[in-house]
């Protein structure tokens, strides 16, 4: 008999089934999440006529689309309109969710486990069922149209006060102790000593909720009326919707849209992998 | 610097009444070492004095002022804790310097008194390095530091060598005793290592049970423990305690009452049954269970009546596992307790 092992140097690697298994999920998962990423470059590099040509690589690549959506006045009212909702309720979300977390985990009060709760059983109502009353109380109030009629539903989140509550549950109560000793008040030890001690939480909750106001479409779509407040992906659709399904400027509008989300993850990806991680060891 | 003052102390959680009313005071620069088991009420009153924990009854001086309803911050006093509370996302000058958070000095003073600070416990090599860089006695440093900047009226350390090793332990018990030795401070010091607290303190506290059993100078306590409890808890290894019916030779009586005996192992000699001067004292005989050879002395475990007594011989006197051996005490070294209430009775 005849082995592998018998002859240094030329011996086999084992092969784990569990691993081939394993691999081609993840292979077929990864084609499965890349492949319309790819095709959305793809086509924006494409002319009208090479739409429907489901070649990969262009047979001749322009940047036409480019500099058309660029030139179109529109586009980067915009994107500037989506990098104010997405920067000001993210920074929101990291001071209010925070605060709230902090409470919850640090003070003993009564009624807090209560609220806690209370503040949990939010996550379970469909945004569908919120989108009416959003919507008469915004009418009420006038804010139809405006910044902050688009911005307040997600001003701060259940998910993230839990977020952050069970990632301050893990800051040892000493240093706080410590910090009372050494004269600071309550806000400053959270903001000095107890939020330090959070950045990776601090980093995936700003990750989370730059990216799902970047994307937002729903709300936006129904509290805005004017072109000029329109975030990225409504605006995208009006080149659907008035240009007859322009797909290779939707698709160049959408692969500008990507870009600060794929900065942003790029950048801070081991933050996200390590918030969702310890989210999910603490919850 | 100033005194520290416990009167009636009392602490309850719920309704548990855990500290039963405690009454201490400790002097100006004194340095008092609480000892005492797990869950005996030395941290939680420790954290009473800091302010850390709501007094439930009875009253705490700093100084001439009663700081019962005070804050933490207004007691003018710095705590080091056992696992250093050192902030990680800050240097050793920031951390030391956030001592000084609160007062009113000017930049340049704050900056030399956080660089002496750091000279008098040699951190100066590391003083922009963050705490991950530091070595466990280091971080343990940095926390005295942080305490030592502000100079303040007392310093409280909750089982602040808790987290070191033995070697390092040794080490820092030192240098905290050379540093109370220079500034002269008063210090409340909690720990549960008698080791700590009989090379440390000026005076000892024993504590169970949310109560003070004894207090005084270290070699008070050890030569004179006011009940088993202290006896066994303060000197290592503890205290051996027999029945008295088990000894022979022993000195009884206690109105015909049954007595406890109590003898250290440094005073029970080991030997041969032939060198044990019998007829004097405590002699004890049983087989030998297990020895330790310590390089100066061996200690020599044996069986009595059922019992494990420790013993000490000379080093090299090693006996066998199995042996038979007898170990004497003079008179002079026992000590006898009521087998009842356990509580000492006159020395013999």
């Amino acid at each position: 008999m005849t082995s592998a092992t018998e002859t240094p140097g030329l011996a086999m690697p084992r092969i784990n089934p569990k691993a081939i298994v394993r691999w081609t999920i993840l292979f077929i998962g990864g084609v499965l999440m890349v492949t319309p990423l790819l095709y959305m470059f793809s086509t924006s590099l494409k002319t009208p006529g090479q739409i429907y040509d489901l070649r990969l690589i262009p047979a001749e690549p322009t940047i036409a689309n480019y500099l058309e959506v660029l030139r179109e006045g529109d586009f980067m009212r915009w994107f500037i309109n989506s990098s104010i909702v997405a920067v000001v309720v993210t920074l929101s979300n990291l001071f209010f969710d925070s605060l709230v977390g902090y409470t919850l985990a640090k003070f003993q009060f009564r009624g807090r486990r209560f609220i806690f709760i209370a503040i949990l059983s939010t996550l379970m109502i469909p945004t569908e069922m919120l989108v009416i009353p959003w919507y008469l109380m915004s009418a009420q109030f006038g804010w139809l149209d405006t910044y902050w009629g688009i911005m307040f539903p997600g001003m701060t989140t259940a998910f993230g006060t839990f977020l952050m509550k069970q990632f301050f549950e893990t800051v040892p109560d000493d240093f706080l102790e410590a910090a009372r000793i050494d004269g600071m008040n309550e806000f400053t030890i959270w903001w000095k000593i107890a939020m330090p001690l959070v950045t990776p939480a601090l980093s995936a909750l700003a990750i989370f909720t730059f990216l799902g106001n970047w994307t937002a479409f729903f709300w936006p779509l129904i509290v805005t009326t004017s072109k000029e407040l329109y975030t990225l992906p409504i605006g995208l659709t009006s080149f659907a919707v008035e240009q007859a399904i322009r797909w290779e400027m939707i698709m160049t509008g959408a692969a500008l849209a990507t870009i600060p989300t794929l900065v942003i993850f790029l950048v801070l990806q081991r933050f996200i992998v390590r918030g969702v991680m310890l989210a999910g060891l603490k919850g | 610097m100033a005194t520290i003052s416990l009167k009636k102390l009392t602490k309850i959680y719920g309704k548990a009444e855990v500290i039963h009313g405690i009454d201490l005071d400790i002097a100006d620069g004194e340095f008092v070492v609480f000892v005492g088991p797990s869950g005996c009420g030395k941290s939680t009153t420790l954290r009473m004095i800091a302010g850390l924990e709501e007094v439930s009854g009875g009253e705490i001086r700093i100084g001439d002022r009663v700081v019962n309803e005070l804050d933490p911050k207004s007691r003018n006093i710095a705590m080091v804790f056992q696992n250093y509370a050192i902030y990680p996302h800050m240097t050793v000058r920031e951390n030391i310097a956030i001592g000084l958070y609160t007062q009113k000095l000017d930049k340049d003073e704050k900056a030399k008194r956080v660089e002496n600070a750091a000279q008098l416990l040699g951190l100066t090599d590391f003083i922009d390095r963050r705490p991950a860089a530091l070595s466990g006695g280091q971080r343990q440093r940095v926390a005295m530091g942080r305490a030592m900047v502000r100079e303040p009226a007392a310093f409280l350390f909750d089982e602040p060598l808790s987290n070191l090793d033995a070697q390092l332990r040794a080490q820092m018990r030192i240098e905290i005793k050379a540093l109370h030795q220079r500034l002269g401070s008063t210090i409340a010091y909690v720990t549960h290592d008698q080791v700590e607290a009989m090379t440390m303190a000026d005076r000892i506290v024993v504590m169970k049970g949310g109560h003070i059993l004894q207090q005084g100078r270290p070699m008070d306590i050890y030569s004179n423990p006011v009940d088993v409890f202290t006896a066994r808890f303060i000197g290592t290894p503890s205290m051996n305690i027999i029945a008295s019916e088990y000894a022979s030779g022993a000195v009884s009586g206690n109105g015909g009452s049954p007595i406890l005996l109590g003898v250290r192992p440094q005073d029970l000699h080991v030997g041969t049954t032939t060198d044990v001067g019998a007829g004097t004292g405590l002699s004890l005989s049983g087989p030998v269970t297990a020895v330790e050879p310590l390089g100066p002395e061996t200690l020599v475990h044996f069986r009595v009546s059922g019992e494990t007594v420790i013993g000490t011989a000379p080093a090299t006197e090693i006996p066998p596992v199995g042996t038979e051996v007898t170990a004497h005490a003079d008179p002079a070294q026992l000590h006898r307790f009521d087998a009842e209430t356990e509580k000492a009775l006159e020395s013999l």
